[in-house]
C-alpha cells in the first residue's frame, strides 16, 4: 500500500501500559508437558539459526548448517514420536560473505539461507552499495533478506524516506523474502517502533523484525507487543498478513515459549508457523535440546550432551 | 508420545494445573476440616455449636466446616480484644513494628499456601492470588509495620482509638485481612475480624500465622459467621469503631446501627466505576485496560471499570477490538494457572449476575458473549459487553459485581465527566488519553476516591483507597488510611454515648414566633431583623415566623428567623451554585478569609460587647489560621511502585452542613466554618441554637468581605431540627454537628441515605484552646483525598 502518514502520525502507544500488558504474557499463560514439548518442538521450526561474529569462518558456519538439518539428537525423536515430522530450523542467517557456503551446506534440505543485508547492522553504508549487497546475497542463492533501516529516518521523523528506502530494499530483494530490521532499541520509543513497523508495512516488508542483535536492548516482549498489534492493525486495513522475527538475548527455552504465546494471543494461530514467525537465535537450540531431554528422561540435562552448535 | 506430534500441530494450551493437595492437607489437619473462631491466641469452637460449610465454587466440593458465630463468641472476642488493648497500646512504637514485620515474613514464607487456599476457597484464578493478592498482602503488612515504627513521631498527640471490628467481604477475602488489619495494629488498636461466611479460610489461616508471629493473645481475634454474627459485632457496646468493607446496602444498615453510638466507622462500599476512553488514547492499550478492569477477579471488584465510556469517533473500532480480545479470554479452574477468568463465588452472585445480564437484554441493550462455552461443573460466568446502553438502563446503574461491562458513547470532555458523575457511587475511575492536559484536566472532576490515568486498579499500600459519594468514607493505606485508626489523645476515653431518645425529637422543624417585649425608654431603639443569610443576601424565612433570643439575665436580646426545610432547600441550592469557590486558588480563598478577619477586627468591640473579648480575639486568630492554611493543605506524592506519581489530592468534600455548637457562639461558627471554606467547601450553617446573634451580626462582616454569593449560607431557627434536614438532603455531601446525643444519632441516621461523610460528637472542647479548636484535623475532615496515579514513560 501507498504511505498514508495520517495512519502512521496517528498511532500511539502508551509505555507503561504496554509493559503492564507484557509483564502478563508470561504469568497468563503456560504449556507444562507434552505440551511444552510440541510447542518448543515448534519454537525450533521457527528458528533462524544464527551466526553474526566477526570471526565466522565457513567451519563454524557449515556446523551450524549440519545443526540446522539435524536440531535434535535421533534418540530425543524417537522418543517424543516426532521423526515423521522432519524437525528442522527455520533458516541459517550468516552474513553475506558466508551466504555461499551455507546454500551449499543446505543443500537439498529445504532450509532456506538469510542474509543480513544492506550495511548490517548499522545500516549506514552508502544507498547504492545497501542496494548492491541486497542484489549480490540474492544472487549469491540468500533466499531471505534481513535489511536494517535507517534509525535516523525515524528519529526525524522523516517518514517519507523510510518508506523510499524499505521500498527500494523491497525492489531489490525480488523474489526473496524481505525482513526489515527496526533496530527498537535505537528508536526511543515505544511510538516510533509502532510507526517504524507501520511504514515498513506499508512499504513491502514480509517480515518485521525488532533487532540485529548488536543493540544495547534487543528483543524485549513490550516491543513485540507493539510490534505484533501493528501487524494486527496493518491486516485489518490491507487483509495482509506481515510476518514478525524478534532477534537477539533470546537464550532460554522459556523465553520462547514466552514469545510464541504473545503470537498466539496477539495474532493468532497463524502466526505460530514458520511462515509468519520466526525467532532469531543461536544458543537458544541447545537450551530446548536440553529441555526436551528434561521432558522425555525426566532428569535434568547438560548442554555437553547434546551437539554443539 | 504420539500426543506430542498431535499438539505440534494443533499448538493449543494444555492443562496447567497447581496442586491444591497442600492447602487440602493443611485444611484436614485442623480437626479434619472443622474450624473454630480464633479468640485470645487459641481455636475456639463456637459457643452454640453450630458450623457452615464452606464450598470451592469451581467443583462445589465441600472445602471445610467453619464456625457459626452467635453472640457469645463476639462477646468472648470482644473480651480479649479489650482486655489486650492496654497492653497492645502499651507497647513501644518499636514492639509493635517488629510484630507487623515478622506478620509479613510470615505471609511471605507461606505465600504459596495462601494463594491456592484463595483461589479454593474464593474461585478467582491462582494467577491472581499468587501474583496479586498475596504479593500485596505481604507489601500491605511491610508498610504498616514502618508506620508502626513512625507513630509516635509522625502522630503525636494521637493514640489508638481501642477496639476495632472489622468485617470484610468475598472478592478479596485475605487482602481485605490486610488491608483491615495491618493499619489497625500499627496504630496500637486491638481487632476483632469476621471474614465474609463464603471465603473465611485465608483468614483463618492468617490467624494461624499470627500465631505463629507471636502476636500477643487477644490482640488479633476472628469470628466467622454470616451477617448475624457481623450483626453482634457492630452492635456490641465495647467496640469503639467499625471498619466494614461491602455492599452500600449493608453499610447503610451499619451506618444506622451505629448512629449515635459513639463508635467511629469506615466504609468501603460498592461502585458502578467509569473507564473513560478518549479518541486520542492507545486504543489496544485500553482493551487490555479494560480486561484488567472488568474481567479481572470475575468483575467482582468494588472499584471494577464497569461502564465503558467510549468517545463517539473510536466506539466502534473499541468495540471491535473489545469482541476479538473476549474471544481469547479463557475461563476455566481457577487452579490452572492459564486462566483469565476462574469461578464466581457462590450461586446467589451467579443468579444475580444472570438476572441483571437478562434484564438489560429485556431493556434493549445490545448483549455480546464470546463463542466459547465456560465449564458447567462450578459457578462460572463469561465476560459479558452491553453496547447501546443508555444511562438510565438498570444494568448501567446497578453494581452487577460480575464480568459485566457495559458500554456508553460521549461527545466531548465535559459530557465523559457528566457520565461519569451521573452515579450515587463514587470508589474509582480510570481515563485514557495520550493528551496529558486532557487527563489530567479531567482526573480531578470526577467524583472518585482513585483515579488511574492510562490503567486501571493498581493498588498499593503507600496509597489511599476509598470512595466519594455513597462508594462510603475513609481510607485504606497510605497516610491518609492510618488517621482512621487513631484519635486525638486530648480525647481521653471512647465514652461518647447518647442517652436522649430519638423518638422524642421532631422531625420537622416546629415553627414558632416570639414576641419581643417593648423595652422602656424615652425613644424607641431602630427595629432590627435578622433574616437568614442564603446566596449572599439576606432572605426572609420561609414561613415568616421569628424566634426570640434572650440574654443571660432573661433580656430580649433580639429576634431571628426561623429556618425551615424549604430555606435549607434554597440553601443548599445556593451552595451549589458556589461550587466554583473550591475550583479557585488557595490564595485567592486566603484572601477573603485574612479580608473576613480583617472586617472582623473593625467590629471587634461590638461583637465584644455580645461575645467577649477574648472570643473574638480568637475568633480573628483563627480566622487567620485558616486564611494561613487555604494554601498550604498540600497533598502528598506517594512511593508507589510505580514508573510515575501517585498523587494524593485534598478536596473539598463539597456542600458541608454545619451545625455548630451551642456555646462560643463567635468561635464557635469561625472555628467550622473556616476550614470548611478553606478548603474550599461551601456551607450551610446553622449557629449556635441560644446565642445566634453573633452568627447574623456577622452577615454583614461577610458581605463586605468579598466571600462569593453561597459559599457561606446560615440558617438560624432550631438546630437539631434544621440538622436532620441538612443531614436528610442527598444533595449535602457532608454533615458536621456539634450537639446533643440525640442529635448525633439523628444525624448519623439521616446521614444514611446518601452516605455522606459526617462529623456528628457530643464531645465538647475547649474552642480557646488552639490544640483542640483549630489544626489539621479540622481540614482533614473538610476534605476528600483522592489518589491519582499517573503512570508514564514514553
Amino acid at each position: 500500500m501507498p504511505l498514508d502518514l495520517d495512519v502512521i502520525r496517528a498511532l500511539r502507544v502508551n509505555r507503561s501500559a504496554v509493559e503492564r500488558r507484557a509483564a502478563t504474557i508470561p504469568t497468563r499463560r503456560t504449556v507444562k508437558k507434552e505440551w511444552q514439548a510440541a510447542w518448543l518442538l515448534r519454537a525450533i521450526t521457527c528458528m533462524d539459526l544464527t551466526t553474526l561474529q566477526g570471526d565466522d569462518t565457513p567451519g563454524n558456519v557449515v556446523r551450524l548448517c549440519a545443526k540446522a538439518r539435524r536440531p535434535l539428537r535421533q534418540d530425543l525423536i524417537d522418543a517424543l514420536g516426532v521423526g515423521h515430522l522432519d524437525i528442522k530450523v527455520g533458516a541459517v542467517c550468516v552474513y553475506h560473505a558466508l551466504v555461499p557456503t551455507a546454500v551449499a551446506a543446505l543443500e537439498g534440505s529445504g532450509i532456506p539461507v538469510a542474509a543480513v543485508s544492506t550495511g548490517f547492522p548499522a545500516g549506514l553504508n552508502p544507498f547504492a552499495q545497501r542496494l548492491e549487497e541486497v542484489q549480490a546475497s540474492v544472487a549469491a542463492g540468500a533466499r531471505e533478506i534481513d535489511i536494517v533501516i535507517t534509525r535516523a529516518h525515524v528519529l526525524t521523523g522523516d517518514w517519507p524516506a523510510l518508506f523510499a528506502e524499505v521500498r527500494a530494499f523491497r525492489d531489490a530483494c525480488g523474489r526473496a523474502h524481505m525482513k526489515a530490521i527496526l533496530g527498537t532499541g535505537e528508536l526511543a520509543t515505544l511510538t516510533n517502533v509502532a510507526r517504524a513497523s507501520m511504514v515498513a508495512m506499508m512499504a513491502g516488508a514480509d517480515f518485521i523484525k525488532t533487532s540485529t542483535g548488536k543493540e544495547p536492548v534487543n528483543a524485549v516482549l513490550p516491543v513485540g507487543v507493539v510490534m505484533t498489534r501493528m501487524i494486527r492493525e496493518y491486516e485489518m486495513r490491507t487483509g495482509a498478513a506481515v510476518g514478525f522475527k524478534p532477534a537477539g538475548g533470546i537464550r532460554a527455552a522459556k523465553q520462547a515459549l514466552d514469545w510464541l504465546i504473545l503470537m498466539k494471543e496477539e495474532l493468532g494461530d497463524r502466526w505460530l508457523k514458520p511462515a509468519l514467525f520466526r525467532l532469531g537465535a543461536s544458543s537458544l537450540l541447545t537450551d530446548i535440546e536440553r529441555q526436551l531431554e528434561h521432558f522425555v528422561t525426566g532428569r535434568y540435562a547438560a548442554a555437553h550432551r547434546h551437539p554443539m552448535v | 508420545m504420539a500426543t506430542v506430534a498431535k499438539l505440534f500441530e494443533t499448538m493449543e494450551y494444555g492443562p496447567a494445573p497447581e496442586s491444591d493437595a497442600p492447602a487440602l492437607e493443611w485444611i484436614k489437619q485442623h480437626d479434619n476440616g472443622r474450624f473454630g473462631h480464633f479468640i485470645n491466641g487459641r481455636w475456639a469452637p463456637p459457643a452454640e455449636g453450630q458450623y457452615f460449610e464452606t464450598i470451592n465454587p469451581a467443583t462445589k466440593a465441600v472445602l471445610a466446616r467453619v464456625a457459626q458465630g452467635g453472640k457469645a463468641d463476639v462477646d468472648a472476642a470482644v473480651a480479649a480484644a479489650n482486655a489486650a488493648a492496654p497492653v497492645w497500646a502499651g507497647l513501644p512504637a518499636h514492639a509493635r513494628a517488629r510484630y507487623l514485620y515478622a506478620l509479613a515474613r510470615e505471609v511471605q514464607r507461606h505465600s504459596r499456601l495462601l494463594a491456592v487456599l484463595e483461589s479454593l476457597d474464593n474461585g478467582k484464578p491462582i494467577r491472581e492470588t499468587r501474583d496479586l493478592d498475596i504479593p500485596l498482602v505481604a507489601r500491605h503488612f511491610y508498610h504498616h509495620a514502618g508506620w508502626a515504627q513512625l507513630r509516635d513521631s509522625e502522630f503525636p498527640g494521637y493514640v489508638p482509638i481501642g477496639v476495632v471490628g472489622q468485617i470484610i467481604p468475598w472478592n478479596f477475602p485475605l487482602l481485605m485481612v490486610a488491608w483491615k488489619v495491618a493499619p489497625a495494629l500499627a496504630a496500637g488498636n486491638t481487632v476483632i475480624l469476621k471474614p465474609a461466611e463464603f471465603t473465611p479460610l485465608t483468614a483463618l489461616c492468617f490467624a494461624e500465622i499470627a500465631q505463629a508471629a507471636g502476636l500477643p493473645e487477644g490482640v488479633f481475634n476472628v469470628v466467622t459467621g454470616d451477617g448475624a454474627t457481623g450483626k453482634h459485632l457492630v452492635a456490641h457496646p465495647d467496640v469503639h469503631k467499625i471498619a466494614f468493607t461491602g455492599s452500600t446496602e449493608v453499610g447503610r444498615i451499619i451506618r444506622k446501627v451505629t448512629a449515635g453510638s459513639g463508635k467511629k466507622l469506615t466504609l468501603e462500599l460498592g461502585g458502578k466505576s467509569p473507564f473513560i476512553v478518549f479518541e486520542d488514547a492507545d486504543l489496544d492499550s485500553v482493551v487490555e485496560g479494560v480486561v484488567d478492569a472488568i474481567w479481572f477477579n470475575q468483575g467482582q471488584v468494588c472499584c471494577a471499570g464497569s461502564r465503558l465510556l467510549v468517545q463517539e469517533g473510536v466506539a466502534d473500532r473499541l468495540t471491535q477490538k473489545l469482541r476479538a480480545r473476549m474471544e481469547k479470554l479463557r475461563v476455566g479452574s481457577p487452579l490452572d494457572k492459564a486462566v483469565d477468568m476462574g469461578a464466581i463465588v457462590a450461586p446467589v452472585q451467579l443468579e444475580r449476575i444472570r438476572g441483571l445480564v437478562e434484564q438489560g437484554v429485556e431493556e434493549g441493550a445490545k448483549m455480546w458473549q464470546p463463542s466459547w462455552a465456560c465449564p458447567t461443573e462450578g459457578y462460572f460466568y463469561p465476560p459479558t459487553l452491553f453496547t447501546d446502553v443508555s444511562p438510565a438502563a438498570t444494568i448501567a446503574q446497578v453494581e452487577i459485581f460480575g464480568p459485566v461491562l457495559v458500554s456508553m458513547t460521549f461527545r466531548t470532555p465535559k459530557e465523559a465527566v457528566e457520565l461519569a458523575n451521573n452515579t450515587p457511587y463514587g470508589l474509582a475511575a480510570s481515563v485514557w488519553s495520550e493528551n496529558i492536559n486532557l487527563a489530567l484536566d479531567v482526573a480531578p472532576k470526577l467524583k472518585a476516591g482513585v483515579v488511574w490515568v492510562n490503567s486501571t486498579n493498581l493498588f498499593d499500600a503507600a496509597a489511599g483507597f476509598g470512595g466519594y459519594r455513597e462508594s462510603g468514607f475513609g481510607r485504606e493505606g497510605g497516610r491518609e488510611g492510618m488517621w482512621e485508626y487513631l484519635k486525638a489523645e486530648w480525647e481521653g476515653g471512647n465514652a461518647e454515648r447518647g442517652t436522649r431518645n430519638i423518638a422524642a425529637e421532631s422531625d420537622e422543624p416546629v415553627p414558632r414566633s416570639d414576641f419581643r417585649v417593648p423595652s422602656s425608654g424615652a425613644l424607641p431603639p431602630i427595629d432590627r431583623t435578622y433574616k437568614l443569610f442564603i446566596g449572599g443576601k439576606q432572605a426572609r424565612p420561609d414561613q415568616g415566623y421569628s424566634r426570640k433570643i434572650l440574654g443571660p439575665d432573661g433580656r430580649v436580646l433580639g429576634e431571628v428567623a426561623e429556618g425551615n426545610r424549604k430555606d435549607v432547600r434554597n440553601a443548599v441550592e445556593a451552595a451549589h451554585a458556589a461550587a466554583g469557590w473550591g475550583r479557585g486558588s488557595g490564595h485567592m480563598r486566603a484572601q477573603i478569609l485574612y479580608f473576613i478577619a480583617e472586617n472582623l477586627a473593625t467590629r471587634a468591640e461590638e461583637f465584644a460587647a455580645r461575645v467577649g473579648r477574648q472570643e473574638v480575639a480568637a475568633s480573628i486568630a483563627r480566622l487567620f489560621t485558616y486564611a494561613a492554611w487555604a494554601d498550604k493543605w498540600d497533598g502528598a506524592v506517594h512511593h508507589t511502585p510505580i514508573r510515575g506519581v501517585t498523587l494524593a489530592m485534598n478536596e473539598p468534600v463539597g456542600v458541608l452542613g454545619i451545625a455548630a455548637p451551642d456555646d462560643f457562639p463567635l468561635l464557635g461558627f469561625v472555628s467550622l466554618v473556616a476550614p470548611a471554606i478553606a478548603v474550599g467547601n461551601t456551607v450551610i450553617v446553622v449557629p449556635s441554637e441560644p446565642q445566634p446573634l453573633a452568627a447574623t451580626e456577622f452577615y454583614t462582616v461577610l458581605e463586605t468581605s468579598d466571600v462569593p454569593d453561597g459559599v457561606i449560607n446560615v440558617i438560624t431557627g432550631g438546630k437539631d431540627a434544621l440538622a436532620k434536614v441538612l443531614a436528610e438532603h442527598d444533595d449535602v455531601d457532608g454533615m458536621w454537628y456539634f450537639g446533643n446525643a440525640a442529635g448525633v444519632k439523628a444525624v448519623e441516621l439521616a446521614s444514611a441515605a446518601n452516605m455522606k461523610r459526617t462529623w456528628a460528637t457530643v464531645r465538647g472542647r475547649d474552642w480557646l484552646d488552639p490544640r483542640q479548636g483549630e489544626g489539621r484535623e479540622f481540614l482533614r475532615r473538610a476534605s476528600e483525598v483522592k489518589n491519582i496515579w499517573i503512570p508514564y514513560g514514553e
